[in-house]
């Protein structure tokens, strides 16, 4: 019988205490363990980023973390962003330019994309390509995708110079 | 009536699932006390499998069983054949081998399932895989086509006296008598190699039987819910009605999730029958390029017999196709590719022979163009090729033998997939290419830009490729529309969805019908236990064959809601409009009554109701086409070659589309991307390598490039719309028409661009790595 680690983690915002292998990967722990399933393994070998969440705000692949490395961190997955009854800008944005096809591969493209906006707010068509590239999509050969990014930095640019109230 | 949703870009219904983590794929799929399944899989591609210990296997903790060929006993048997061969082609020769579930004394491709380990968790069942152990004669691989052929090479089938699967000649006209007549006669080989479908979600099932109720639920990844269930209740010897086939969302499909009955779907329902535990197998990335379905793989020694002029006298393809290690998939592949092999030019003089070839290597089933890129390769390369040697402009030399606009419906005579015979039901080819052409600015590029460009020591080229699409092919498909007691109506339909927005398209169809809001249709595509008659989501015909359907069940409801609210509103029939959920009387509108309401008298609890009235408003509908409508298209691009290093920058691609009757332009759009995407991988990024002994060098990611943003082009979309005249929306598929030029159009565009080396290219897929070299034995002469 393996010898169980403590885990200790929060996740979108809730702390989790669970008793885990140390081999257990965190796509495994999220998907199977918490039911966050959400996010996707597509390959397991840390190329294609459909398992990519946010470790302490940073994106990551989750199929190459084990569990135990996210102990005592924060980590966000597609569920902490937004809800169906409030979509997240960069949700809602991929919902107006088509950049969903089969689903398989957005959530990690979506926690790329909130990370990737944080520190650059304003990019160029070249820099979220860029961006994008260690996100693999088979159905939309991207070009909805990138759109979807121009529109939620836009989005998300108005609603800053929005003057408070 | 006028249409005011079909042709909008509507926004998609299911995206907010999608986009939140809350839509259920197969993996998602929870259920107390699964168990988890990881298979044993063969490391050698050709052997004999003598023995399998798997005692230490079975002692490990948490291990519930270990099966083997051996164990399943009598309920050992291949899978069922999928797709015979054509009945009504004449000159056929067919052996059928189909997959077995376990390998039994034999091994025939590398990946092939052995054993299978059920335990409480995939890290456990991983585990003891590791436990078994294998007792095997490994054998020769037979690998190459043309060697697979040769007296004295190994047998992948034993019990056959050589690896042909198949032969299949086909004939239109005399192509030795067109030979006479030509004033060139060009012959060329040319060689295509596998690629794989490399869907974002690998395989999986969840098998759920339940002792009590006597009831089978699976959850599978495929593209063919109702003909998974139907094949495993007679595998298992229950009743239709005991198995429910549930195809949720599923991560991308493109063609290998319509093969049928892989090993893992033959043993892990029987297993959970067998264990009375609910048992769930997903494939890893490794598995998926082993153990899922490939394509491509053929050999083309082709002929061309033109007169000066450049017009096409006749044509001879006589072909090798790699089948892989069992052929339950009939001809599907090499008959599309001898119905695309004319593209869509007036070719009257075609004579066709393939010889389908067993190898050791993975089952080949379609992928996205499923033998049709290969047919349109052959094609287009032999036209350049006469383009050169007749100094013919390659654009010219085209147009001169599309088939014209007034020649349809063009027989072609030869048999196609559907087993019916060759018919192009219409089209309006030229204006397509033209269109293609302006959008790309063609002459101005090659009398101007290039020039200039050259001058600079850069190598820019520019192609062109038209090509036709076979698409939305019978049988037939169903479904069944509802108004409810809320107003909203529901629909339930056979065929799977794959990301391709059937949620969202088909549910325009019926709001046009119905006059409700788009998103208060609610689609249930992929359940058995919803609608159980049609065949699946294949060969680019759910929006046309499901989408007619749906569209002739929306109308039977359109007229019941209004011979019912004519009753009602006292008013004839021919003065009533349906909108926003309701029946008005046109110029009274405050004369009207809901939906709704309508539902609830239609389904009364009390009273009495004429004889012969069926209740609710519901009806459902089937159909089929008499043939399947030919799409067509033209794709052009410029790109640039880096000539050391041949890495290639694409400037501009262009693709002009005329797929009938347009659904919704911005899923169609979605599609086209998603084609060029696949099809540019398939030209020069991707290519699956099998060594001498049948290994597959590349099983990941980091080998297997597809394409990412950083090398997708933005693909500029132009239409044209020819209805088709083969159903009531007008429209033909669109699904595979982006992957089907790109091979074709890009060893024209590289040619082009290094037009002063001289180079002709007569492979695919290509890349760096394989243009450097092909240049470099071109340079050594």
């Amino acid at each position: 019988m393996p010898k169980l680690f403590d885990l200790a983690l929060t996740v979108n915002g809730t702390r989790f205490e669970q008793a885990v292998e140390p081999r257990t990967l965190l796509s495994d722990f999220l998907r199977h363990d918490l039911g966050l399933t959400g996010t996707h393994v597509a390959c397991e070998h840390g190329v294609c980023g459909a398992c990519t969440v946010l470790l302490d705000g940073e994106p990551v692949r989750s199929c190459l973390v084990f569990a135990v490395q996210a102990h005592g961190h924060s980590v966000t997955t597609v569920e902490g962003l937004g809800s169906i009854e409030q979509l997240h800008p960069v949700q809602e944005a991929f919902r107006q330019a088509h950049g969903v096809q089969c689903g398989f591969c957005t959530p990690g493209i979506l926690t790329t994309v909130v990370a990737f906006l944080d520190d650059n707010p304003d990019p160029s068509e070249e820099e979220i390509r860029e961006a994008l590239s260690g996100n693999l999509c088979r159905c939309t050969g991207y070009q909805h995708i990138v759109d979807a990014v121009q529109l939620a930095a836009k989005n998300i640019k108005t609603a800053h110079q929005q003057p408070a109230r | 009536m006028t249409k005011t949703l079909i042709g909008k870009r509507v926004l998609r219904n299911e995206d907010p699932r999608l986009l939140t983590g809350q839509a259920q794929f197969v993996d998602d799929v929870e259920i107390p006390g699964l168990l988890h399944a990881a298979f044993l899989r063969s490391d050698h591609a050709h052997a004999r499998l003598l023995g399998l210990d798997v005692s230490a296997a079975r002692q490990r903790p948490g291990v519930v069983a270990v099966f083997t060929a051996e164990d399943m006993g009598a309920d050992w048997e291949p899978g069922p054949p999928l797709v015979s061969p054509p009945p009504t082609a004449k000159d056929v020769l067919f052996h059928s081998r189909r997959q077995v579930p376990l390998a039994k004394d034999k091994i025939r491709h590398a990946g092939e399932a052995i054993a299978v380990v059920i335990a409480e968790n995939r890290y456990i069942a991983e585990d003891a895989v590791e436990d078994i152990i294998v007792d095997l004669e490994p054998l020769e691989a037979v690998v190459d086509l043309e060697q697979a052929l040769h007296p004295g090479s190994p047998l992948v089938h034993d019990d056959l006296d050589s690896n042909l699967a198949a032969h299949l000649f086909q004939k239109k006209g005399d192509y030795e008598a067109a030979r006479k007549q030509a004033d060139l006669v060009l012959q060329r080989r040319i060689i295509i190699d596998r690629g794989a479908a490399a869907a974002m979600e690998n395989r999986g099932i969840v098998a759920d039987w339940d002792e009590r109720s006597q009831h089978l639920t699976i959850w599978d990844t495929t593209q063919a819910p109702i003909p998974i269930r139907n094949g495993t209740a007679a595998r298992l010897g229950l009743s239709e009605n005991q198995v429910r086939v549930i195809a949720p969302f599923i991560g991308g499909g493109f063609g290998p999730k319509m093969m049928m009955f892989y090993p893992e779907e033959l043993v892990i329902p029987w297993a959970a029958k067998k264990l009375k535990r609910p048992i769930k197998w997903i494939e890893d990335r490794r598995e998926n390029f082993y153990a899922t379905t490939q394509e491509r793989g053929q050999i083309h020694d082709v002929e061309i017999a033109l007169s000066r002029d450049g017009h096409i006298l006749g044509l001879k393809d006589i072909f090798l196709h790699d089948t892989g290690a069992y052929d339950p998939y009939g001809l599907t592949i090499p008959l599309n590719t001898q119905c695309h092999a004319m593209g869509g030019y007036d070719i009257k003089n075609f004579t066709t022979e393939v010889s389908v070839v067993f190898t050791n290597k993975t089952l080949v089933t379609p992928v996205r163009g499923a033998g049709r890129p290969q047919g349109i390769y052959v094609i287009e390369r032999l036209l350049d090729a006469a383009s050169k040697e007749l100094g013919i402009d390659p654009v010219e030399i085209r147009r001169r033998n599309l088939i014209p606009a007034d020649a349809f419906p063009y027989e072609h005579g030869i048999i196609d997939q559907a087993f019916s015979p060759l018919i192009l039901d219409s089209g309006n080819y030229w204006p397509v290419m033209q269109k293609a052409l302006e959008m790309i600015g063609y002459e101005k590029f090659i009398r101007d830009e290039q020039p200039r460009l050259r001058q600079d020591g850069r190598y820019v080229g520019i192609g062109i490729t038209p090509f036709i699409e076979s698409t939305g092919v019978g049988p037939y498909e169903g479904a069944r529309v509802t108004v409810e007691a809320s107003g909203k109506i529901f629909v339930a339909t056979g065929v799977g969805t794959q990301g391709q927005g059937h949620f969202t398209t088909f549910a325009q169809v019926v709001a046009e019908q119905l006059g409700v809001a788009v998103s208060d249709v609610r689609i249930v595509s992929g359940d058995t236990a919803e609608f159980h008659w049609g065949t699946g989501t294949f060969a680019s015909r759910g929006a046309v064959v499901a989408g007619n359907a749906i569209h002739a069940a929306a109308v039977i409801v359109r007229r019941k809601v209004l011979e019912l609210a004519s009753k009602q509103l006292d008013t004839p029939e021919d003065e009533l409009e349906l909108e926003g959920g309701r029946v008005r009387v046109a110029d009274i509108p405050n004369r009207s009554i809901s939906l709704a309401e309508l539902a609830n008298l239609a389904n009364p609890l009390r009273g009495a109701v004429e004889p012969g009235t069926e209740p609710g408003l519901e009806a459902t509908a089937y159909f089929g086409p008499r043939y399947g409508a030919t799409a067509f298209g033209a794709h052009a691009m410029i790109l640039e070659i880096d000539p050391e290093t041949m890495m290639i920058e694409i400037k501009r691609y262009v693709t002009v589309e005329d797929c009938g009757t347009v659904l919704n332009p911005l899923i169609l759009e979605g599609q086209i991307h998603g084609g060029v995407s696949f099809g540019i991988g398939n030209a020069y990024y991707e290519k699956l390598h099998f060594d001498e002994n049948g290994q597959l060098l590349n099983a990941s990611f980091a080998d297997y490039l597809i394409p990412s943003a950083t090398e997708m082009p933005r693909i500029e979309v132009g239409h044209v719309e020819t209805r088709s005249p083969l159903n009531e929306l007008g429209t033909k598929g669109v699904g595979e028409a982006g992957t089907i030029p790109v091979p074709a159009l890009f060893a024209q565009a590289i040619e082009n661009a290094l037009a002063d080396r001289e180079l002709e290219i007569l492979e695919s897929p290509l890349s760096p790595n394989r243009l450097y070299e092909l240049l470099s034995r071109k340079e050594a002469g």
